[in-house]
């Protein structure tokens, strides 16, 4: 039985190196060219300066900017290095709190706006860096965006159309609106 | 459920079965050593391990030698993943300058990923270096799901083999080499450049620092102006942990996060990624036993389960929380929004997709998750809690899915044995009193680990430290833990705080009793079974492969695990449910 021994630890110094090694260098090697873009986080770059990954989302509560999902990162919201969902139960006290705090800061924000608020907007995503948010939730915060920046309703829609994503090849997935995209596009109109 | 979310589930399920025959009988022709279209690549590399190896892959071994070689070398792989975590600060590859881990998280994390559990106690980008996720991790991920795979075609070639000379089961060196040469690494080269092509990051790079569009605060209140955004190989490693049925994360928040998992396309690959292989092993059974409608019955048992847990769980996650309808959130569905219970999921995923692969990663002993289960309604928890219950064996782990799956078939024959008053037999070799005593080992240790687990930490004050979550859930939480670990599957109601000496070494101890207590048994099955004559059917024989056993076979694998954990469920999800209004 102990003639096992051999193949055991050779078998496992050779696919330490095929597959721990040689996989994931030839793959990197690879997408580094075919894919450069993808590879390295889908960077956004205005001015030959970084300014965010089209794939994570920010933190954004200024009224004139469109907010995101709830993030219970730690220690502040979108933090890009350590990801995390709230695993808040669904009786927990502190899920009511927590969307209950959501929807008086968008209330108070924009009083006038009675409509109900969709629920991506006072939920935390599981990421905790969710870049998107419902069409619906686009919607809601149009009145309040383009108040705080002079602009008009309809100026503003358009951007969140150029921004959304439909179903990926029309059927996977979510429709979806891009924040962080949407959002560097209102800074550059006004 | 909407239109679109039909859609997505038929459109997974076709192209799933459609899969099933072309691997299945690829993989069948690996295990049998016939020609490949691989084999111009690959043999050649195959001879030079074996020849370093000082292996022999005609030299069969009987049962105990089989076994003795899968826990020599898994022991093996166990101590190198312990040592490579404690030692990391020292090695290259750690752009990030991260330390070593403690030994408790060391120990669990190496059992985890030895065993294919992939329970995920550490979180990713803080405290892994890049070299430890890959000739760690990534090797284990290889390795440990070769292991499933060839420890299932060695019981496969107990129940083909008749009689006569008939001691023995293959070279297990020659089933992982081949598992991982012709299988894994083809299949996770193809995923991984599909992964990156939808954004997942593969780069050596350290973590990328960029400043914030508006600056924000932490919980302390300073100004935060920019990000660290945590990048790194991911899609290699992230392409072999759905394959492999390994499940561990690069990120802590595994596939839910946008670099693991960025697209509804990428999502929809990772999926098809999970039950791919156990599926497909179906076929590979019946192809190997000379009977693939065999293979068949079985994949179909475990269809039917499928497709039933999840119209709950689509269902289940569809409907508003009540806890949110009293402060006025619109949470229905409608042309601009998924709505439902969107804590804890992403948007582009939306519900369907999330309580899809909820199911698919309890169902096969996976365990990645793109959502966060704790976050589920009780109804849609609980379809992940009983997942794992019945014993991973819808679909399951590669290969231990479907051995896990056998110990129930031969129940199922026995039992229906009982009733008419005959002989029970499966593929013509008769099912005796030893064979019923694996089987039910295989069985019933599962339930005792994960019930005496769940009632060992609940009683103790370092068990309960660590809840998150008030009342039944916090119930669940735990229970939800010793599935996962006593089941080798490896998701997680994520808000129990799992990193402590108590939980990473009792959870050690799970995951290793129910890896070998489950697969050890089987194998003496199968040496069993090997040396029996194959009987000729006969007019007394019950067909295995008539919708009526299959219908039986399902029956049998719902009555064993509700009468283990009905009282269990009843304590957490059911009185969680009950409370929901």
């Amino acid at each position: 039985m102990f003639a096992q021994l051999r193949p055991a630890l050779m078998i496992l110094a050779l696919m330490t190196i095929i597959t721990g090694v040689i996989y994931p260098f030839v793959v990197t090697g690879i997408a580094q060219i075919v894919f450069p873009s993808q590879a390295n986080a889908s960077l956004i770059v205005q001015d030959d300066q970084v300014i965010g990954s089209a794939r994570i989302g920010q933190s954004f509560d200024d009224p004139k900017y469109f907010w995101g999902r709830l993030s219970a990162t730690a220690p502040f919201a979108y933090n890009a290095a350590a990801s995390s969902g709230s695993n808040l139960g669904p009786l927990n006290p502190a899920r009511a709190a927590a969307a209950q705090a959501r929807i008086d800061a968008l209330r108070d924000a924009d009083p006038q706006n009675r409509a109900p608020i969709p629920v991506d907007l006072v939920t935390a995503s599981g990421s905790g860096l969710d870049p998107h948010i419902s069409i619906a939730a686009a919607m809601y915060q149009v009145p309040r965006v383009a108040r705080a920046r002079g602009l008009g309703n309809a100026q503003v829609q358009i951007l969140v159309v150029r921004f959304t994503e439909d179903r990926q090849f029309g059927i996977l997935g979510e429709p979806r609106v891009n924040v962080l995209q949407l959002n560097l596009a209102l800074d550059v109109v006004k | 459920m909407t239109t679109f979310g039909v859609l997505q589930i038929v459109l997974y399920l076709v192209v799933l079965i459609l899969l099933v025959k072309p691997l299945g009988a690829f993989m069948a022709r690996v295990f049998q050593r016939e020609r490949t279209i691989l084999d111009p690549i690959l043999r050649p590399v195959e001879r030079v391990i074996y020849r370093l190896c000082g292996v022999t892959p005609d030299q069969e071994m009987d049962w105990k030698q089989y076994a003795f070689a899968v826990l020599a070398f898994n022991f093996l792989g166990l101590a190198a993943v312990y040592v490579i975590q404690r030692v990391q600060g020292f090695l290259p590859l750690n752009p990030t300058g991260l330390d070593a881990i403690s030994p408790d998280s060391a120990w669990n994390t190496a059992v985890s990923f030895a065993t294919n559990t992939n329970w995920q106690n550490y979180s990713g980008e803080t405290t892994l270096s890049y070299f430890t996720q890959m000739c760690a991790l990534t090797v284990q991920n290889f390795l440990s799901a070769a292991t499933s795979m060839a420890m299932l075609a060695a019981i496969i070639r107990g129940f083909a083999r008749s009689g006569d000379n008939a001691q023995t089961l293959g070279n297990f060196w020659f089933d992982l080499t081949r598992a991982t040469l012709f299988v894994l690494m083809p299949l996770s080269i193809v995923l991984a450049f599909a992964l990156v092509s939808q954004g997942v990051v593969q780069t050596f790079d350290s973590y990328i620092t960029a400043p914030l569009v508006q600056a924000t605060r932490d919980a302390n209140g300073n100004p935060v102006t920019e990000q660290v955004i945590a990048v790194g190989p991911a899609a290699s490693q992230i392409a072999i942990k759905q394959l492999g049925t390994n499940g561990g994360g690069f990120f802590n928040v595994n596939s839910a996060h946008p670099f693991e998992n960025p697209t509804p396309f990428s999502n929809f690959l990772e999926m098809l990624a999970i039950l791919l292989i156990p599926a497909s092993l179906c076929y590979t059974f019946g192809k190997m036993v000379g009977d693939t409608r065999q293979g068949w019955a079985l994949f179909a048992a475990m269809l039917i389960i499928f497709v039933a847990l999840l119209t709950i769980a689509v269902w289940a996650e569809s409907v508003p929380n009540p806890a949110l309808s009293k402060l006025g959130i619109d949470q229905t569905a409608s042309e601009n929004q998924d709505g439902g219970n969107m804590e804890g999921k992403e948007i582009r995923f939306g519900i369907v997709n999330s309580a899809l692969w909820a199911t698919a990663t309890t169902a096969a002993s996976n365990g990645s998750v793109n959502s966060m289960h704790d976050s589920y309604l009780p109804l849609g928890g609980m379809v992940a809690l009983i997942m794992m219950q019945l014993g991973e064996v819808i679909f399951g782990g590669v290969g231990s899915g479907l051995y896990g799956m056998f110990a129930l078939v031969i129940v199922a024959v026995f039992i229906a044995g009982l009733m008419v008053g005959r002989t029970p037999e499966y593929l013509g070799k008769k099912i005796e009193a030893y064979e019923m005593k694996m089987a039910s080992l295989a069985i019933l240790i599962m339930p005792l680990i994960v019930l005496g687990f769940t009632a060992i930490a609940l009683s103790l004050d370092v068990g309960r430290a660590t809840i998150l979550n008030p009342g039944a859930h916090g119930f669940s939480q735990v229970l939800y833990a010793f599935s996962s670990m006593g089941n080798n599957n490896g998701s997680a109601f994520a808000g129990l705080g799992v990193n402590t000496p108590f939980y990473n070494v009792l959870g050690g101890l799970a995951m290793l009793i129910s890896r070998y207590w489950l697969s050890i048994p089987m194998l003496a099955l199968a040496g069993s079974l090997a040396r029996k004559k194959t009987i000729p059917p006969s007019a007394g024989t019950l067909p295995t492969h008539t919708p009526l056993f299959i219908g039986w076979l399902v029956a049998i694998v719902i009555i064993v695990a509700a009468l283990n954990f009905i009282p269990a469920l009843a304590l957490g999800p059911i009185v969680e449910q009950l409370m929901l209004k």
